[in-house]
């Protein structure tokens, strides 16, 4: 516990850990599933806090990170043609598609915007009427209801020039597939505290129960994790397999109701691609048919793109948990934030970009502060 | 992007029909939808994603919560000059703002 004076609340970060290290009487293996649980876990070194044998498995839970090259592919392909404005969110710009990403795009002629919200993405189209306007809507849980406000509100003022590159993804399908997959190690979840956030916590009793795997709602700070960690061994030691919610200051167990009917009345369920994982059934949101008009697949014809993925890259391995960043050949060398072969080292979210900023290379490394910086 | 960041909202007004906030996350102040989070008064805290808020917070835990995201480098992900970042990661001279 070396390092835990930088914690906000040493004392009770303490207390937490303490009690970590008085209940975990065997070797456990948990999964965060958000990213920005990962880098706020690699940060703070909490891993290296924890007691021997209890392992941090980083999960898929970044939305750059999982979404699939075809659709990578298809908004470069779109951003590339005259009349086009595309919008999207700036961690998208150096996400490698097969041979270019969108900010080469836009160095070779293609008007590509970046935006805070889909709601500017909108106003843009609003503005330039004589223009097609395209947002790349990804992201998951937490994402999705933005994005389907905007088209709702595109429809509702009758903006007929917007429209949604839709490649929205879902979590406990994922929980779903990690779990079913032969070389799942993954014994509890820490659930993605800003997803439950909008979806609340119902989706996950049946998931617990046919698992028979502890799923704690989690937050982000050093101390959430701690908690959720905390109650994650407190579950597995003594067998129980519940939902628990960690994080109750942001996280109602009905979720935001109001975005949920949004959800509902805009997207409808459908198979899904990941990245480096591959199809996932019923992961993913697409645009119900009442607002095919808006979407930007049926609008451009972008179908029968060959795409090509780096074959040294495995950021499939490392979202499935299955290998840690360092453990790819590829990794610091070859792959690096600058010539990214996968998008986990490219988002700000990634696993790989996580252990490439605070040096982590093996488990002995340098804590951040005594590490010469990189990049 | 993924995360939502906690902000205080400052000014609420009716625009296009839609109930919108202005909301200081830290210092940089936007505009948000209330949509999802119709009972919110001025100076109450939310988490806020992409524009939209999503749930209430308390004033406590916004504060401990956005000095993590300053310290992890969300803010600036989320607020910050893409153009600018994506450009150095690629290792060439970022365009001036006018021209982006």
């Amino acid at each position: 516990m070396k390092y835990i004076d930088e914690f906000n609340d040493p004392a009770l970060a303490r207390r937490l850990l303490d009690d970590i290290h008085a209940t975990a009487t065997r070797p456990w293996a948990m999964m965060e599933v958000c990213g920005g649980q990962t880098h706020s876990i690699i940060r703070h070194g909490i891993d290296q806090l924890l007691p021997e044998g209890i392992e941090l498995i980083h999960g898929p839970g970044c939305p750059v990170c999982v979404t699939p090259l075809e659709m990578i592919d298809k908004a470069l392909e779109i951003a590339s043609r005259p009349g086009v404005i595309f919008c999207s969110f700036g961690d998208m710009l150096r996400v490698p598609g097969t041979d270019r990403d969108l900010f080469q795009v836009k160095s070779t002629g293609g008007d590509v915007r970046v935006v805070y919200s889909p709601l500017d993405a909108l106003r843009i189209a609003q503005q330039n009427p004589d223009r097609q306007v395209v947002f790349f809507g990804i992201g998951f849980e937490t994402t999705a209801p933005a994005n389907a406000m905007t088209v709702h509100q595109a429809r509702r003022r009758g903006i007929g020039n917007f429209s949604l590159l839709v490649s929205h993804v879902r979590v406990p399908p994922a929980i779903e597939a990690i779990m079913q997959s032969p070389d799942c190690r993954v014994q509890a979840f820490l659930a993605a505290g800003h997803v439950c956030s909008v979806m609340g916590t119902a989706e996950y009793p049946e998931l617990a129960a046919r698992h028979r795997v502890p799923i704690v709602v989690t937050g982000f700070e050093p101390l959430d994790i701690l908690e959720g960690i905390r109650r994650t061994v407190r579950q597995l030691e003594c067998g129980e397999h519940r939902v628990e919610n960690a994080y109750p200051r942001a996280v109602q167990d009905g979720g935001n109701r109001a975005a949920l009917r949004m959800l509902e009345e805009v997207f409808t369920v459908t198979d899904r691609a990941w990245r480096g994982i591959g199809t996932i059934p019923a992961s993913g949101w697409r645009l119900s048919d009442a607002y095919r008009d808006h979407d930007a697949e049926h609008r451009f014809d972008v179908g029968g793109l060959t795409t090509r993925e780096s074959s040294l890259c495995r950021s499939g391995e490392v979202l499935q948990g299955l290998i840690k960043p360092h453990q790819c050949e590829a990794f610091g060398t070859t792959c690096t934030p600058r010539t990214p072969l996968g998008a986990t080292m490219v988002s700000s979210e990634g696993a790989c970009a996580a252990y490439f900023l605070y040096r982590r290379l093996d488990a002995t490394a340098p804590r951040p502060e005594e590490a010469t910086p990189v990049g | 992007m993924c995360l939502a960041v906690p902000g205080r909202v400052v000014a609420i007004e009716e625009r296009d029909g839609t109930r919108m906030a202005q909301v200081d996350f830290g210092g940089v102040v936007k505009d948000v939808c209330l949509a999802y989070l119709p009972e919110i008064e001025t100076g109450d805290y939310a988490i806020v994603h992409v524009g939209f808020a999503l749930q209430r917070l308390d004033e406590e835990s916004a504060r401990s919560t956005l000095e993590l995201f300053e310290q992890l480098g969300v803010l600036e992900e989320e607020f910050g000059d893409a153009w600018g970042r994506a450009a150095a990661e690629a290792g060439v001279a970022a365009a001036p703002e006018e021209d982006r």
